[in-house]
């Protein structure tokens, strides 16, 4: 059935597939949101604990969509993982030793003889919360501002800047630097919005749902302040868009919004997304005896599909989705960047299973979620975090 | 080779051997005792026997410790590919992304999602359904094994591939013949069977120090029994497999064959050194060849074990580096020559290509495509850069070799006693069970380093040195990372010991 798809529909097919990972790893850093939270919404060792463990249950989830999103990038698009991987170095690393320390640190938080003690653990825990938000959405940002780097004609990547895309988030000279922040800063202040959300539907304390209402205005406040500079600046800024015949690659005058006007489809995903988001919260803060413990799905459901929008916009419609600034013509499309046909499809195939692999982890997640997590439980449960 | 920042070479082989190293503590336990405890529970709801249940929960305990290290020390392989390894990734990421994706989509999600049921389900899930998740835990962990391990077995054996001079990449043509060539399915069998033993070791050491101790005497005897059935079980394919992995070696990787038998000079009807001990290189014309201060032999062994032929000719190093026309062997100084015309041709084809000029890029096109199976070595001036280092491969080979028979022979003695009731009494055998843990991982990192100490240079055998697949990153970079990870992995190591220890030690049977 793949096999009659153009070449060009396999890669549109396989940025989407790419996008949706993203998109549903950006819904699924409301653990890393959770994690910063912990100390603000807990005040006792059982309140903490209570947090540590509705989170515990869920952080696999986020962390194995990163490695997957990882395998799908190298697989679809090998071009793009070796550049950006490559390349950004230290940004990608700084990322890693984040996740490294936070998968030993739930189930070694509170067990005896753990060497270093649960307030260093759950340190590690407060340290992947932010940076793995605020870089990862830096690195997205540059999907529409650009990084320093050159390809040859053997393929081979040469990133251009010695801090090995560092300079993204701290070269404050340049104009980019910032929208990439407000991304990255943007979705570390979303993951703490969905966390705060995720807690009303998973958590039953009062003390801690009431601590949790009274965060939610301040953090949806600065998420919607760093969100909405990044949505303005890239609908104003120029893109880089590529030619469908000659491929060569051009600077084009608000070329994302041109994408959202030429993709109505997409434009009304990024809208309903981002009203989806605000209706969660809004309900939250002012309907919350009657849906607070939905909220999240409103508002959750919404993130994925405003990032995915926003993933489409940077890759389809002729758009360069991994610009090079340094030499214009070294950007990345799902063109230039892509897998062969062959192994587009047969990836394809194995694409199948995914609203399979859905369904199960639905069915798991209820089956554990039938009562909120409480105090209580945590006391009796002999494998708590 | 010259150009190559050989620094920068060599410490992008150190972060991978250590982190792949670490890992390799932690995987193995995780492939084997998630089948254990698996079984453990299945006897617990057939006999409904509530100590069984509380044996389940201990292991699953330590099962638990150990996962969380081995997820933690796993994520930085899945990416160091494109952090280290760019120009590799490039050059056949159409091949080997795909079963690092098919690897987080079919088994890393089924692996964290039931082993969340596994953890927290007890109470919350009908046991038929508890018992489905503990088993899809094995299955999911097992899975992403076989993922890996084809993608590994592929770059020491490429098949089904093409290289395409446009892209300048190698690409897929055939998605089965990357995922059931001889050298991925004997991999894959030979690596987890080998896995399962090392968990069953676990168990079985463990459980011998409760038995020392006198401590929990019945909970420990059970957990014995079930460990030593299944390592009796997996040990003996492990030789099996391991076996037939020998076999695709000589076939595929000859020189890798050769340095794992310390053979530098082939012979028909070679013998098979048992055990060996090398003395320092006496040939002055041929340094790296060394000679054996000791040996033991079986003859006609190395031929039959090679090419289930006691009389076959086996190849060694001197064989491949200088050629043997008698046995159709092409020199390494010949691929050298060959594989530069592969390279120069290349260059010609995108400049022909660059320039329009049709018949020129025709031209170099048919001379590289004659000539790109030996493209890697290209690279190379000296065919002695082609030779691994022989000794760390050949007392690598035979550690794991020896280690492995001495496994069978403790399962079966553990069973024996056990089953008749007197491993109490056999405090020798305890204490021999105790000390296999340190032993079953030594046997694991030495068969990782026949695998990848064998294989050098290659990364890609015979199309990709080492040196050519690294990212273009300065290698002060990569020293301040291995750094890095040394002091996180050793860190997060010794509080994965305490813990377990702790837990260990701690442990009273609830159900007295």
């Amino acid at each position: 059935m793949f096999e009659n798809l153009s070449y060009l529909a396999l890669q549109e097919y396989w940025w989407a597939i790419v996008s949706l990972l993203g998109s549903l790893l950006v819904f699924l850093l409301f653990v890393q949101g959770g994690q910063t939270l912990m100390y603000t919404l807990g005040k006792t060792d059982s309140e903490v604990k209570v947090l540590a463990n509705s989170l515990g249950r869920k952080w696999e989830f986020t962390f194995t969509t990163l490695v997957t999103f990882g395998g799908a990038a190298f697989a679809s698009f090998p071009l793009f993982y070796s550049t950006s991987f490559g390349g950004a170095y230290w940004v990608w690393m700084i990322i890693l030793f984040a996740f490294i320390i936070q998968a030993v640190s739930y189930e070694y938080r509170s067990k005896a003889s753990n060497w270093l003690g649960t307030k260093t653990y759950d340190t590690f825990l407060y340290i992947n919360g932010l940076v793995a938000t605020v870089l990862l959405g830096t690195a997205v940002a540059t999907f529409f501002t650009g990084s320093l780097f050159s390809v040859n004609e053997m393929n081979q990547s040469f990133w251009q800047s010695p801090f090995h895309g560092l300079e993204l988030a701290f070269n404050f000279g340049r104009y980019a630097t910032y929208i990439n922040l407000s991304l990255g800063l943007g979705v570390f202040f979303l993951a703490r919005v969905l966390s705060i959300l995720y807690f009303m539907n998973n958590v039953d304390d009062k003390a801690i749902l009431e601590r949790a209402r009274k965060k939610l205005l301040p953090n949806a406040g600065l998420f919607l302040v760093f969100f909405l500079f990044f949505l303005i600046n890239i609908l104003v800024i120029s893109g880089f868009n590529y030619d469908p015949v000659t491929k060569v690659v051009n600077m084009e005058s608000f070329k994302y919004l041109h994408n959202l006007l030429a993709m109505p489809v997409v434009l009304i995903i990024l809208l309903l997304g981002v009203v989806m988001v605000l209706w969660g919260i809004y309900r939250a803060l002012f309907a919350y005896d009657k849906c607070g413990r939905k909220a999240i799905w409103f508002s959750g459901a919404g993130t994925v599909l405003t990032v995915f929008a926003l993933l489409l916009t940077a890759g389809f419609n002729h758009t360069a989705f991994y610009p090079s600034v340094y030499d214009l013509q070294s950007s990345l499309t799902i063109e230039n960047a892509s897998s062969s046909k062959y192994t587009l499809i047969a990836m394809s195939y194995v694409s199948l299973m995914v609203p399979f692999v859905l369904a199960y982890i639905w069915y798991a997640w209820k089956s554990l979620n039938k009562t909120p997590i409480t105090v209580k439980e945590m006391e009796e449960d002999s494998h708590s975090y | 080779m010259e150009h190559f920042n050989l620094a920068l070479v060599d410490w992008s082989r150190a972060q991978f051997a250590l982190t792949a190293l670490y890992h390799w503590i932690f995987v193995p336990i995780t492939l084997g005792t998630s089948f254990i405890i698996a079984i453990m529970e299945t006897i617990y709801v057939k006999t409904g026997d509530e100590m069984w249940k509380r044996i389940t929960k201990f292991w699953m305990t330590l099962f638990g410790i150990n996962f969380a290290i081995g997820v933690a020390t796993g994520i930085i392989l899945e990416f160091e590919f494109g952090t280290n390894w760019s120009n590799y990734s490039w050059f056949v990421g159409d091949i080997f992304g795909a079963p690092l994706a098919i690897e987080g989509i079919m088994a890393f999600f089924m692996e964290s999602t039931f082993i969340a049921i596994m953890f927290f389900g007890w109470n919350k899930v009908s046991k038929g359904f508890h018992l489905t998740s503990s088993w899809l835990v094995a299955i999911g962990s097992n899975l992403s094994a076989l993922w890996i391990l084809v993608a590994n077995a592929w770059m020491q054996d490429p098949v089904g591939m093409h290289f395409n001079p446009d892209t300048a990449r190698n690409e897929m043509v055939d998605f089965w013949q990357v995922l059931f060539s001889p050298t991925a399915v004997n991999k894959f069998l030979h690596v987890i069977t080998s896995a399962y033993t090392y968990s069953a070791l676990f168990v079985i050491g463990i459980s011998a120090w409760y038995l020392i101790k006198k401590r929990d005497v019945i909970f420990f005897k059970r957990s014995m029994v079930v460990a030593a059935t299944f390592g009796l079980i997996t040990s003996l394919m492990m030789i099996i497999t391991g076996d037939e992995s020998a076999r695709q070696v000589y076939r595929v990787q000859p020189m890798k064959f050769a340095a794992m038998e310390g053979l530098y000079y082939g012979q028909t009807n070679a013998p098979l050194v048992a055990i060996g001990i090398f003395e320092k290189a006496p040939n002055p014309n041929n340094p790296k060849a060394k000679e054996w201060a000791a040996k033991i032999e079986i003859p006609n062994m190395l031929s039959y074990m090679a090419a289930l032929n006691p009389h076959a000719f086996v190849p060694g190093v001197h064989d491949l580096v200088h050629g043997n026309k008698e046995q159709g062997i092409v020199s390494y100084y010949d691929r050298i020559a060959r594989g530069k015309t592969a390279i120069q041709a290349l260059a010609d084809y995108k400049a022909a290509k660059k320039a329009k000029d049709t018949e020129k890029a025709d031209a170099s096109l048919t001379v590289f495509k004659k000539n790109y199976k030996d493209f890697g070595y290209g690279y190379y001036d000296d065919p002695h850069d082609l030779i691994p280092n022989v000794p760390l491969t050949f007392y690598s080979f035979h550690t794991m070799v020896g280690l492995g028979t001495l496994f069978v022979l403790i399962f079966i003695l553990t069973l024996y006693y056990v089953v008749k009731n007197k491993i109490s009494n056999m405090k020798w055998l305890l204490y021999i069970a105790l000390w296999s843990i340190p032993l079953g991982f030594l046997a694991q990192e030495a068969g990782w380093m026949v695998a990848e100490f064998g294989r050098q240079p290659w990364v890609v055998q015979d199309y990709m040195p080492t040196l050519t697949a690294v990212s273009n990153i300065d290698h002060t970079s990569v020293m301040i990372t291995v750094l890095l990870f040394t002091i996180t992995f050793t860190v997060l190591l010794i509080a994965e010991i305490k813990i377990m220890l702790k837990q260990i030690k701690g442990f009273k049977d609830g159900g007295h």
